[in-house]
């Protein structure tokens, strides 16, 4: 199973979709290596990690807790800038953050002391576009099925409704990467799977790259077209796997429990299934 | 913080509510409720009727104006407990609402039958430092246009003092809390000066400013300006990153940071701070009119001791106090509107 897992890695750069996302590598992080200074010690979370992500993928990141992916996504989102390689889209260098790039947080982070529909305006305001693009907000609020709540304060919201919320005010801003981290790591177990199947179609209509960091195999093998499965910290990328299936996919299938059974080894966890 | 807690929950006048939504609330014990209501309203007019009958029947061991207007004053009071308790039995939607004032209507009719008989009757508190409840109504009716003009010179430098004060600190703590550089320099002074009280420059300011008005605004500002900078600056620096980074990655300017996520995220603590800075406030008021400002309530207060005018010094004292509670409450009722979102706000 590793080395079928490792061959896809080698392989992948000649299979059809993969061969798109070279061509027209949407994003690439090239041989990036990042680490945080805590006191004297130097701590090393990412070691030369290097993949490039196709327009209108969605890429799950998969990996121990604490290994450094969601990290990965701040350099993505350029809240921080790699020790060294390269983070780049088309436009050229990462340098810092873009409304083209959101992240969406595990916890929802909605600012406490603005209604739904003005937390979810708060991108078209901060870049002047709100006055212009009302219907937007409306819009996106519809898209999440909350149109009546939007005179709500987040503290009156579910789990579930908060992260829509969050969800919409980092749609509104018609991002080229959604950056999703850990999203739905907080909610219960049937708002999660009705998320899931919700950010799929979002994700489908919208057609941005979506990169999702997890550390649920399911989820990753419900929702993305790709896993990358990385080591523990520092995080080196193991397996780069694709998953070609239609959605809506359903987690008995033998392809995914297959693929599931394959990552848990990877993951070292092939006893515990 | 314990002052800032409520105790509007606690309400002991809710036992006096008939309360229908018990499950266990039968038409029995309804009715033993209702009961209770009247005696308490009789109870509280007898009260006030008492205070009133022993002012006007009663001889004075001194010499107090007023005491008829005082005497009716209580058994108007009286004949309207009386109405609410007849009402009640019969038409107990009207009173309803101010069911939850009459026990504090008997305790304080109490308070002022035993008030009158222990000063003016019987003369068993010593005078002239107990003056009866009359020589009180005698300085509102007769010294009221002097109370009232001293309230107002006292707003006038609380309102200058306090806004200023507010608008520097909040100034000071947000750039505090944005800007290192800032923090570098004044930090060190607020260390050095923020602690010390804002009296202790009284002797100084006066000599320093052109008049003890302008000596006492500046004094007033610096009471308040501590605590709402110390506070505004903790509150800014207290903002959970997470929100910059939400507002950065949406093309967040740093100004736009500042207003529209630091500010409002702050604006809690803001409010602690003028709190506290209000009560400051008042000590320096009060302190800057009896030793230097020729107007206001502190001086006011002086003036009345400086002539044994005990009626006057307490009439004072419970007008200062009904101020600046006020004062307080229309604090805490901007904060509650500003701050409408809070889900458990206190309640002052």
């Amino acid at each position: 199973m590793v080395e079928s897992a490792l061959r896809e890695r080698t392989s992948g750069e000649v299979s059809a979709s993969s061969l798109q996302a070279s061509l027209l590598p949407a994003l690439a992080v090239r041989d990036v290596s990042h680490g945080f200074f805590l006191r004297d010690t130097h701590l090393q979370v990412l070691d030369r990690v290097d993949f490039s992500v196709g327009v209108g993928e969605f890429i799950a990141l998969l990996g121990p807790s604490g290994c450094g992916k969601s990290t990965l996504l701040r350099l993505v989102a350029g809240l921080e800038t790699p020790v060294s390689g390269v983070v780049a889209t088309e436009e050229g260098p990462i340098l810092g953050p873009d409304p083209s790039r959101i992240l969406v947080f595990q916890d929802p982070t909605l600012f406490p002391w603005r209604k739904v529909w003005d937390n979810i305006a708060i991108g078209l305001e901060a870049r002047g576009l709100l006055r212009a693009s009302r219907a937007r907000v409306d819009d996106v609020l519809r898209l999440v099925g909350l149109q009546n709540f939007a005179n709500a304060y987040p503290h009156q919201l579910s789990g579930g409704m908060a992260q829509r919320v969050s969800l919409a005010r980092a749609l509104v801003n018609d991002p080229k990467f959604l950056l999703l981290d850990e999203p739905l790591g907080k909610l219960d177990a049937l708002t999660r799977l009705s998320m899931q199947g919700e950010i799929v179609r979002i994700w489908q209509s919208a057609g941005f790259v979506a990169l999702l960091v997890t550390h649920d195999i399911e989820e990753a093998l419900l929702m993305a077209t790709r896993v990358l499965v990385f080591s523990e910290r520092p995080a080196r990328i193991k397996a780069d796997i694709r998953i070609d299936k239609a959605y809506p996919r359903h987690r008995d299938d033998e392809d995914l429990v297959r693929q599931r059974h394959e990552i848990l080894t990877l993951l070292g966890h092939a006893s515990d299934w | 913080m314990s002052a800032l807690i409520s105790t509007r929950d606690a309400d002991p006048a809710g036992s006096f509510r008939p309360q229908e939504s018990t499950v266990s609330a039968s038409k029995k014990s309804v009715a033993g409720h209702s009961q209770a209501i009247v005696i308490l309203a009789f109870a509280a007019s007898a009260a006030w009727g008492s205070a009133g009958i022993i002012t006007q029947v009663a001889e004075d061991v001194g010499d107090w104006g007023r005491a008829t207007e005082f005497a009716i004053l209580a058994e108007v009071v009286s004949g309207l407990l009386f109405t609410i308790g007849l009402l009640h039995l019969f038409l107990p939607r009207i009173v309803a609402p101010v069911l939850r004032f009459l026990p504090w209507s008997l305790v304080l009719g109490l308070f002022l039958a035993a008030w009158e008989w222990s000063t003016a009757k019987s003369g068993l508190l010593p005078m002239p430092f107990f003056p009866p409840p009359q020589a009180l109504l005698e300085v509102f009716l007769d010294d009221g246009g002097k109370l009232l003009e001293s309230v107002l010179a006292s707003l006038e430098l609380l309102s200058l003092g306090v806004f200023f004060g507010a608008v520097v600190g909040f100034g000071l703590g947000v750039a505090l809390g944005c800007w290192k550089a800032i923090g570098y320099w004044m930090h060190p002074i607020l260390r050095l000066i923020g602690p010390l009280p804002p009296v202790a420059w009284l002797p100084l300011a006066f000599f320093a400013f052109p008049s003890s008005h302008a000596a006492s605004i500046f004094l007033i500002a610096l009471a308040v300006g501590f605590p709402v900078t110390i506070l505004t600056w903790s509150g800014v620096r207290g903002v959970d990153p997470a929100y910059y980074d939400v507002a950065r990655t949406m093309g967040a300017s740093r100004w736009f940071l500042i207003r529209k996520v630091a500010i409002p995220a702050a604006l809690p603590h803001v409010f602690i701070g003028l709190f506290m800075g209000l009560g400051a406030s008042f000590v320096v008021l009060v302190t800057a009119e009896m030793m230097g400002v020729k107007a206001g309530l502190g001086f006011y207060m002086n003036w009345a001791q400086g002539w044994a005018a005990y009626a006057n010094m307490y009439a004072c004292l419970l007008v200062m106090a009904l101020m600046c509670s006020s004062l307080v409450t229309l604090l805490f009722k901007v904060r509650d509107w500003l701050l409408s979102y809070q889900k458990n706000a206190l309640q002052w």
